[in-house]
């Protein structure tokens, strides 16, 4: 599958209470978590994302809390694909389950602008191209179980397989 | 289990267990295992969204009700409707599958308290939780970890989880800690020396003299803040202070898991503890780690001493200790959270309540909620607070522009009296 959006880049670090705030876990719709996507790091954040962007970001992406309404407020603003250098480990495990693409890349951050630049991302291959100066970046590949578990289109569905 | 299954040789006490569980004789760092969990656990934010998941799954019953513990902890009691309908779906969810442990508001406490506490946790025994702060149990010898909620409808239709062998760092401590320098403060110096990510993905073994020689309450503090630095699970090696802990609370057999002394860690930290002084974590990360001495002139508004990190009672009676006959600063608002329904009797009956409210604290029942900006104790624009919690975020607390600072409770109880961050020693 062949993704293309703009991107809008992250730092390092950025914890599961910056991608949706404790305030708003009494819901578990994806759409009602996305309008406060981000808010607390960059309040215009849930106003300026489109459905099929993209968000690129430093290491450890996703460090924090367990909350599984991150990935869901990140999935329910139509994010394509997160794209960092590294995942913090429970956020990683939620977004193969919940099926919200992500890969593990060494991007340029500097070299894009949130926004404006745009990123074509093959996720069979895991290949990206900054569509501005046509870099290329190859992710890292995903072992054969995890590989499993998103062409299933996440954990539910592998457990479903498995029930029979 | 039995004693067969562990013998092995060159592995940590992490991988003996997972190996057990996966029936192979070895695994090794990066290996990908499906096994059997002993116990799942969620909370009442985590829960309703496993219980959605669960549902898709087309079954009527869960896998065993028995592997399941349900702790609704964070907005409870009920912040407002919302948080009660989510509550709702839990309890409805508990009576229809048959689910005994589901602790309600009364009877509860902050899991990550509770489930020690009640017994549901041995030493060998694999724990996912749908709380990051899960790993807290490997306090006691088990291999826990947080997981996402879609995990935890997995382990309550399957029983199973996937996991992949982390790599294991080991932590030493050595030398004698000073008063007022507590297992708090050996974790977050620990996250100040290695960061935010410097165990992600790992397994923490914490060790040496002075973990020999710390209490239970300690270690239980240590192994919870090891996903701070980004771990999977933190572990203390069972002792004679961990089988007198079990003691009466578990009943069922156990063999405790050890590593090998061959065993082979990615690396190796040792560290010399004897002149560690309090430390404090600045905001915005619990990395941001310096001793309480370089911490000077920072003015609160608000103290709060509980959470799944520190709200047991020797850290009640640290607090305590301080508090004793003192006012809390007219300027501070003092929280004192006990963490379970258990601590909270115990420390009624060690006197130390009396001695929290006639120093002008608010005492509250048990619950997460100011650690994550839930409820009970949300902070305004440009306030800060000093608290024994595990996270000091942007907006952890409250206001995107409000601020935490980290610490334990000995120097939490002092720097409300005093009205600014200082060392116990200040004001005793």
């Amino acid at each position: 599958m062949i993704i293309e959006g703009s991107v809008w880049v992250f730092g390092d670090n950025i914890d599961t209470d910056a991608i949706i705030a404790a305030r708003y876990l009494s819901t578990v719709v994806p759409e009602e978590l996305a309008e406060h996507l981000m808010e607390d790091i960059w309040p215009e954040f849930p106003q300026l994302i489109k459905k099929g962007d993209l968000i690129i970001a430093g290491s450890n992406f996703g460090c924090g809390s367990s909350r599984e309404h991150a990935p869901l407020a990140i999935k329910g603003a139509g994010v394509s694909c997160v794209v960092a250098r590294s995942f913090a480990r429970i956020f990683y495990r939620n977004a193969i389950n919940i099926g919200l693409p992500i890969l593990e890349c060494e991007v340029d951050l500097k070299a894009l602008k949130s926004g404006r630049d745009r990123l074509q991302v093959d996720l069979d291959r895991g290949l990206l191209t900054n569509l501005q100066d046509g870099e290329t970046y190859q992710s890292a590949p995903f072992p054969p179980f995890m590989q499993e578990l998103i062409t299933r289109g996440g954990l539910v569905e592998y457990v479903k397989a498995r029930l029979g | 289990m039995n004693k067969e299954q562990f013998s092995q040789s060159g592995s940590t006490m992490v991988e003996k267990i997972l190996a057990a569980k996966a029936d192979q004789t070895k695994v090794s760092p990066g290996d990908l295992v499906n096994i059997q969990v002993d116990l799942a656990l969620g909370n009442d934010v985590t829960a309703p969204v496993a219980i959605r998941e669960f549902e898709r799954f087309g079954l009527d019953r869960v896998f065993n009700p028995d592997l399941i513990v349900l702790v609704p902890d964070h907005f409870t009691p009920n912040k407002d409707i919302a948080s009660a309908e989510q509550v709702k779906i839990v309890r409805r969810f508990a009576e229809q599958q048959g689910i005994k442990h589901f602790y309600d508001v009364g009877r509860m406490g902050i899991e990550h308290a509770l489930l020690p506490e009640k017994g549901l946790v041995w030493p060998g025994a694999v724990i996912i939780g749908a709380d990051s702060h899960t790993c807290t149990y490997g306090a006691l010898g088990a291999f826990a970890t947080g997981v996402g909620s879609t995990d935890l409808a997995a382990a309550m239709a399957i029983g199973e989880a996937w996991f992949k062998v982390p790599h294991t760092m080991r932590f030493e401590y050595e030398g004698e800690l000073a008063p007022w320098v507590s297992g708090k403060d050996l974790i977050l110096f620990t996250i100040g020396q290695i960061g935010v990510e410097g165990a992600r993905y790992r397994a923490m073994e914490f060790a040496g003299p002075v973990i020999s020689r710390m209490g239970m309450d300690g270690r239980l503090t240590m192994a919870n803040m090891a996903i701070e630095a980004g771990g999977k699970c933190g572990y203390i090696q069972p002792d004679q202070i961990t089988f007198d802990y079990l003691e009466g609370r578990v009943t069922r057999p156990y063999v405790p898991v050890y590593s090998d002394q061959d065993a082979v860690y990615e690396k190796v930290f040792s560290y010399d503890v004897s002149n560690l002084e309090p430390q404090i974590a600045f905001p915005p990360s619990p990395d941001n780690v310096f001793p309480v001495s370089e911490a000077k002139n920072i003015v609160l508004d608000q103290v709060v001493i509980g959470s799944c990190t520190n709200g047991r009672i020797d850290d009640l009676r640290a607090a305590a200790s301080i508090l004793k006959g003192k006012k809390v600063n007219p300027k501070i608002r003092l929280l004192v959270i006990p963490a379970t329904q258990q601590i909270y009797s115990t420390a009624l009956e060690e006197g130390l309540l009396k001695i929290f409210v006639d120093a002008e604290a608010a005492v509250s029942t048990p619950t997460c909620g100011p650690c994550l900006g839930g409820h009970m104790g949300i902070l305004a624009k440009g306030e800060k607070a000093l608290s024994t919690t595990n996270r000091n975020f942007i907006g952890r607390m409250g206001h995107p522009e409000s601020e935490v600072y980290l610490c334990n409770p000995a120097v939490a109880a002092a720097s409300a009296v005093a009205g600014r961050i200082v060392h116990p020693e200040e004001v005793i």
